[in-house]
């Protein structure tokens, strides 16, 4: 605020306070209405025959009035509330907010503590740190990964034993802190149009679905010269870059023919946000151990 | 006129022009004591009440507070049953009957409730036999306040303020110690370790009591209280509430004892003034029926031992209705108050049927929002949903859950390995529900997630939900 509206402010804001006081103390009292008739103890107002009596106000309300000014005026010297002064306390909401962060970090370090230094596997037999762990995943992952952790299109399931980058604690945690970024790059500028068809017959044919032989051919050269660098001579993926598994039947994409071409066409760009600034250590902890034990839930028939 | 309030007028310093104070402190109200019916109803009434009040914290129930309003863990214990957040309608419905029970006492007998069991009037009361006891009854207060400070009047006017802390202390302790659990409370306090928030509410509570009963008393209900705004409403033809009789009483004068005085042309009345010196909210009752008027009956008392000492019947003022003062005839069974009575006892026998039967666990289900209405994986149409568990028993469970759906589909159900809650704990569990494509008719079909607690069978809870496919 400049200096021209912190007056402003400020002139405007005691002068009503100085107003509204002043009005408050002249009207205590009023020159009686009929000075003929000192027993007329009515305000004159008839209604139905009904007569309105002038008493007067019970003193304590009154008071309870006054008691509001000085509130207003205390508040005004103790809190910023006057333009750019900011109150003899010194409070201020971020200071508020700090305290409250302070405090609740406090107590998080408490229930958070002993799982520092447990190894993920141990955390994940501990029934109360899989509740925290199911709490935040429910409250930060669970919009992408399902509220079960089963995936969505484009988000990878984490509840089969199917890994990109790898299911060991120390990868999840690895997944978890410095997030993952999955580029399957486009390749119809690489291959043409007609490489991306049999393209995606050769995969089609890798996963064990229908497929025309003869594309597959061709296709299986063009695996054979592009695609290899990243999925392997047999298709098999390679966890250390993310790279999928094309012989399986685990597809975030889609496994029709349509979606698999179109992938290999535009490429596809997969994005695993960084949690370390976000959820912090310990939370993180928590968290891949609820992952962990995810691929470890019961499936029944019912 | 006599309800008027003295207007304290203003010479201008010209003399011709009168000003009227628009804001006055009330006279203070000293109140004859009396003895009769209305009075000892009203204190076998409050006894039981009170004590109830001041030492139902103190009773406990397999070593914890029965009654505890535990505030932080957001539990309500009540003897045994246990209320959470999600019981709020059950204080709803509560209000909302207690709210129909004062209607249909008023529509039988006008303020009663004011003049007998408000703790407002109650702890007036209490305090006003404080200032018997320290400085003798009306009259004598009346000398004493009047009177310049003296060594006596020191003691006497101590020992009622003495006496007034001392309760609005106790009423304070029994209240925080609702909230706070009465024996940590007094532990506590013992050990100057209490809580800070207990502390305030502690002193809050005791200044708001000493203030409250020992400064604003008559004037809450005359100016503050919101039903004595509206219970006028509430008021009919045949409503008891306490009328004098003026057929009887009028014309009103003093006479010697034993005179026939309707000879005189003279009513029952002998204008002595006790139904006004003891009234607590300080009315003339025999104006007729006021606002401020709270059913209390002292008048009724004060009047009928007047009429005693003079060989008159008794009932000059009485509960009586304006039929009756009319008619001679109480109208009792009318619509209103059937209706009243009906819809009353329907909703506390509701009430009380909910509550006996409330299961100790809570459920609630959501389908999870993704991106898709469901997911499709090898063949079988997924639909993933957050179970909302409760466990509002004093014991801990294990749960487990099961899936009631349509005969002939192989739902097939994935959850974690163990749903353990502890008493008052509620645990979000995720669970996914999966049906084969090629057995999936509709669009759309109603399925139910049935919890169950695995050691007992009876701790059960069921919620409905839709489980939804692809397009048919």
């Amino acid at each position: 605020m400049s200096t021209f509206w912190s007056i402003w402010v400020i002139v405007l804001t005691l002068t009503n306070l100085g107003l509204v006081t002043w009005i408050l103390f002249a009207n205590r009292k009023v020159a009686v209405s009929d000075q003929n008739e000192p027993d007329n103890q009515t305000t004159g107002h008839v209604y139905d025959g009904i007569e309105e009596y002038d008493n007067p106000l019970p003193r304590w309300w009154f008071m309870l009035f006054v008691a509001t000014l000085v509130f207003a005026a205390l508040y005004l010297a103790i809190y910023p509330g006057l333009g750019n002064f900011k109150g003899f306390s010194g409070w201020t909401s971020h200071k508020q907010l700090e305290r409250h962060q302070e405090e609740a970090q406090a107590r998080f370090q408490e229930s958070f503590g002993k799982y520092q230094k447990m190894p993920i596997e141990k955390i994940a037999e501990s029934r109360e740190a899989l509740k925290m762990g199911a709490r935040i995943f429910a409250n930060n992952c669970a919009v992408c990964h399902g509220a079960d952790g089963g995936g969505n299109y484009g988000f990878p399931n984490l509840t089969d034993n199917y890994w990109r980058y790898g299911g060991s604690p120390e990868k999840i945690l690895e997944t978890l802190h410095n997030g993952r970024q999955g580029v399957m790059p486009p390749q119809e500028p690489v291959i043409g149009e007609e490489g991306v068809k049999d393209a995606a017959e050769y995969v089609l044919a890798l996963s064990g679905q229908e497929h025309d032989a003869a594309m597959a051919a061709k296709g299986k050269k063009i695996f054979g010269t592009v695609c290899m660098a990243c999925h392997g001579m047999d298709g098999k993926g390679n966890q250390t870059i993310g790279a999928p598994n094309l012989t399986d039947d685990i597809w975030i994409y889609g496994s029709s023919r349509e979606e698999i071409r179109h992938t290999i066409r535009n490429g596809r760009h997969n994005q695993m946000p960084a949690q370390k600034d976000k959820l912090r250590e310990d939370k993180i902890r928590l968290v891949a151990a609820y992952v962990y034990s995810l691929s470890r839930q019961q499936e029944v028939e019912q | 006129m006599s309800d008027l309030i003295p207007t304290r007028d203003e010479q201008d310093g010209e003399g011709d022009v009168r000003y009227r104070m628009l804001y006055e402190s009330e006279d203070k109200v000293y109140i004859r004591h009396i003895r009769g019916l209305y009075t000892r109803v009203r204190k076998y009434t409050g006894l039981p009440l009170l004590l109830g009040y001041f030492f139902l914290p103190w009773l406990n129930l397999d070593g914890q507070q029965a009654v505890l309003f535990d505030l932080p863990a957001r539990k309500f214990h009540i003897f045994w049953a246990t209320f959470g957040p999600q019981d709020g309608f059950l204080l709803a419905w509560l209000l909302i009957i207690a709210a129909f029970a004062l209607f249909a006492v008023t529509t039988w007998l006008g303020r009663v409730w004011c003049g007998f069991t408000c703790p407002q009037t109650v702890w007036t009361m209490m305090f006003i036999w404080a200032e018997r006891v320290c400085q003798g009854d009306r009259s004598k207060r009346m000398k004493l306040d009047e009177a310049p400070w003296s060594t006596e009047k020191v003691l006497r006017k101590g020992g009622t303020h003495a006496i007034w802390l001392l309760i609005a202390f106790a009423t304070a302790l029994a209240f925080v110690g609702y909230f706070y659990g009465i024996r940590d409370l007094v532990l506590d306090l013992a050990h100057f370790r209490a809580h800070p928030q207990g502390v305030f509410w502690l002193a809050f509570f005791t200044f708001a009591t000493y203030f409250n009963a020992g400064f604003l008393r008559e004037q809450v209900c005359k100016y503050m209280c919101p039903y004595a705004r509206f219970q006028s409403v509430m008021y009919d033809q045949d409503t008891l509430a306490v009328y004098y009789d003026t057929k009887r009483g009028e014309t009103r004068g003093p006479r010697k004892k034993g005179i026939d005085y309707r000879a005189e042309g003279m009513g029952d009345c002998i204008d002595c003034y006790w139904c006004v010196q003891v009234c607590p909210v300080d009315i003339d009752i025999r104006d007729g029926m006021q606002y401020e008027c709270i059913n209390c009956g002292l008048c009724v008392d004060a009047c009928n031992s007047v009429m005693d000492k003079m060989g008159y019947p008794r009932g000059l003022i009485r509960f009586t209705s304006e039929d009756e003062l009319e008619t001679g005839k109480t109208n009792y069974l009318r619509p209103r108050l059937f209706g009243y009575a009906l819809v009353l006892a329907a909703m506390l026998g509701l009430f009380v049927q909910h509550v006996a039967t409330r299961s100790p666990v809570g459920v609630e289900v959501q389908r999870d929002r993704g991106a898709r209405m469901f997911r499709e994986s090898r063949g079988s149409i997924q639909n993933v949903y957050t179970v909302k568990i409760n466990n509002m028993d004093q014991k801990p469970h294990e749960f487990d859950i099961r899936i009631e759906g349509k005969k002939g589909y192989d739902y097939s159900l994935r959850k974690p390995r163990e749903i353990y809650l502890k008493s008052g704990e509620l645990y979000a569990v995720p669970i996914r529900v999966s049906v084969p494509k090629d057995q999936l008719k509709e669009t759309k079909h109603n399925i139910v997630v049935v919890v169950e607690a695995v050691d007992d069978p009876s701790l059960r809870d069921r919620h409905a939900s839709v489980f939804i496919g692809p397009k048919k």
